[in-house]
């Protein structure tokens, strides 16, 4: 068993991060909770319903950006309206608005290798929105980013959720990013992965740069960092 | 401005040397014809070589669609079932190693002199390539993509029309680049075999009466069709597929 234990509660509108080293098991926890790998035990609920299989109400994000070469941006961003038989013009409107608030105005024509990095990933995040989902499901999205682009990134996704109210599960080894966009961070141990700590991250929004460097912000880390074992 | 001088300055070059090599050892015609003496075979026989030309081309294009035809579906086959896959992979595996231009006496005999045993040697050797690189395509989708689809609860049909096979095309134009270079050879060795018309006949034909400088024109212009028949799926791929970006970084076999 990879995964010990683990209660997880979410609250509608919350951002959760579950923070551990690598190969932990926190993806694996986020295939479960999408229905794409069967559980062994326990059970996931939304809203009180049980959920079994894969269920069209998440939005996924992955690591790499995966969008598909043939289609362009606009395109790639309406998969999920095409499998779902909901691909009209009312669709396209808000892939069209998802674009522009991700600041790519003017790339729904262009192939994803035209692209940088960065950009790729904010399609990619469009496309997980487009359908709209209840529960957001992130695996470490800007793990592969440059610094920058990733903090650019994290003020993005704090920007969409605001506007968007969605539920938000990140998966993520960076103790920063974890803190800065959470409401709550849970800690995983090495394998078997436990909880190890539950932080409620009370910090005011809207964060900017400045709450990095606040004395809260670095508490907050402290004891992420104690729990993960890095610190003792 | 140096691609467009030096590539026909080499040919020049090579042809100089041709014409200098048949003349410095005074090389018999039957030998050696020099480029000037196939060049004017060619131009003597220019409705011959073209009516002969397009026999074989016939042959090669129509075993090269057979090929696909019969290859894609059977590489979607075996790559969408595991138990298709573990009943016929092996077998595929074990007919690829035949050496396929052994079995065109067989088929000859099966199928008679006409063009049916030409397009099937020519289908058998372009058909292998197809589905080896249809299945490899297949199986290189994404991961993440499927699951993208899978949490969408998409169908199996939208699964393979929308993620896999779009994955996959890039290697199935790969695969269509060798085989279709293979159907020219698969044609010209059935002509070989037996036969009546095509250029591997008139090659044939044209060395049993010693008539080289014909034999070099046609052995020209077998090499003209195969470029040409290449350049015909360089050119569906570039419509299929103007979004490559990494057709040119990969690698063809």
């Amino acid at each position: 068993m990879a995964i010990e234990d683990a209660t997880l509660s979410f609250e509608q509108g919350e951002l959760v991060s579950l923070l551990g080293p690598s190969g932990c098991g926190k993806t694996t926890l986020l295939r479960i909770i999408a229905g794409l790998i069967p559980k062994t035990t326990g059970s996931v609920r939304i809203r009180g319903e049980e959920v079994d299989g894969p269920h069209p109400d998440f939005g996924f994000v992955f690591q790499t950006p995966n969008l598909m070469p043939w289609r362009h941006v606009l395109d790639n961003v309406l998969f999920p309206m095409e499998i779902l038989r909901r691909c009209d013009a009312r669709a396209k409107t808000r892939a069209l608005e998802l674009l522009g608030m991700v600041g790519l105005d003017g790339f729904h024509g262009a192939r994803p290798h035209q692209l940088s990095g960065g950009m790729q990933q904010r399609v990619a995040l469009c496309r997980a929105l487009i359908h709209e989902p209840a529960l957001l499901l992130m695996d470490e999205p800007f793990g592969a980013l440059d610094e920058l682009t990733r903090m650019e990134m994290n003020d993005l996704l704090l920007e969409i959720r605001a506007r968007t109210r969605a539920t938000v599960v990140f998966v993520t080894h960076s103790i920063n990013e974890a803190i800065y966009l959470s409401d709550q961070v849970l800690v995983f141990s090495r394998r078997p992965a436990r909880i190890v700590e539950r932080l409620e991250i009370d910090l005011a929004y809207p964060r900017s740069a400045q709450t990095r460097f606040s004395p809260r912000f670095t508490a907050l880390a402290l004891r992420a960092s104690r729990a993960l074992g890095v610190v003792h | 401005m140096r691609k467009l001088i030096y590539p026909p300055l080499g040919i020049v070059l090579t042809l100089l040397l041709w014409h200098w090599v048949c003349i410095q050892f005074k090389l018999p015609t039957s030998a050696l014809p020099t480029p000037a003496q196939v060049l004017d075979a060619a131009i003597g026989r220019w409705d011959l070589l073209l009516s002969e030309g397009w026999v074989t081309m016939k042959e090669t294009l129509y075993g090269f669609l057979l090929a696909l035809a019969l290859g894609i579906p059977i590489a979607v086959a075996v790559s969408n079932s595991q138990t298709l896959n573990l009943m016929f992979s092996p077998i595929l595996i074990a007919l690829q190693s035949v050496p396929k231009v052994a079995l065109a006496p067989i088929l000859l005999v099966w199928l008679g002199l006409g063009i049916e045993s030409k397009l099937a040697i020519a289908w058998l050797v372009a058909f292998f390539p197809i589905v080896v690189d249809t299945s490899a395509g297949l199986q290189s989708t994404p991961r993440e993509l499927l699951e993208l689809a899978r949490s969408l609860r998409a169908s199996r049909w939208q699964v393979f029309s929308k993620v896999q096979f779009p994955a996959a095309l890039p290697f199935i134009v790969t695969g269509s680049k060798v085989a279709v270079t293979l159907a020219v050879i698969g044609a010209v060795i059935g002509e070989f075999v037996g036969s009546s018309e095509g250029l591997g006949y008139l090659l044939m034909s044209a060395t049993s009466q010693i008539n080289s400088p014909l034999a070099f024109a046609a052995l020209f212009a077998l090499s003209a069709l195969g470029i040409l028949a290449y350049g015909l799926v360089v050119g569906i791929e570039w419509l299929l597929s103007p979004w490559l970006p990494h057709s040119d970084e990969r690698t063809d076999r």
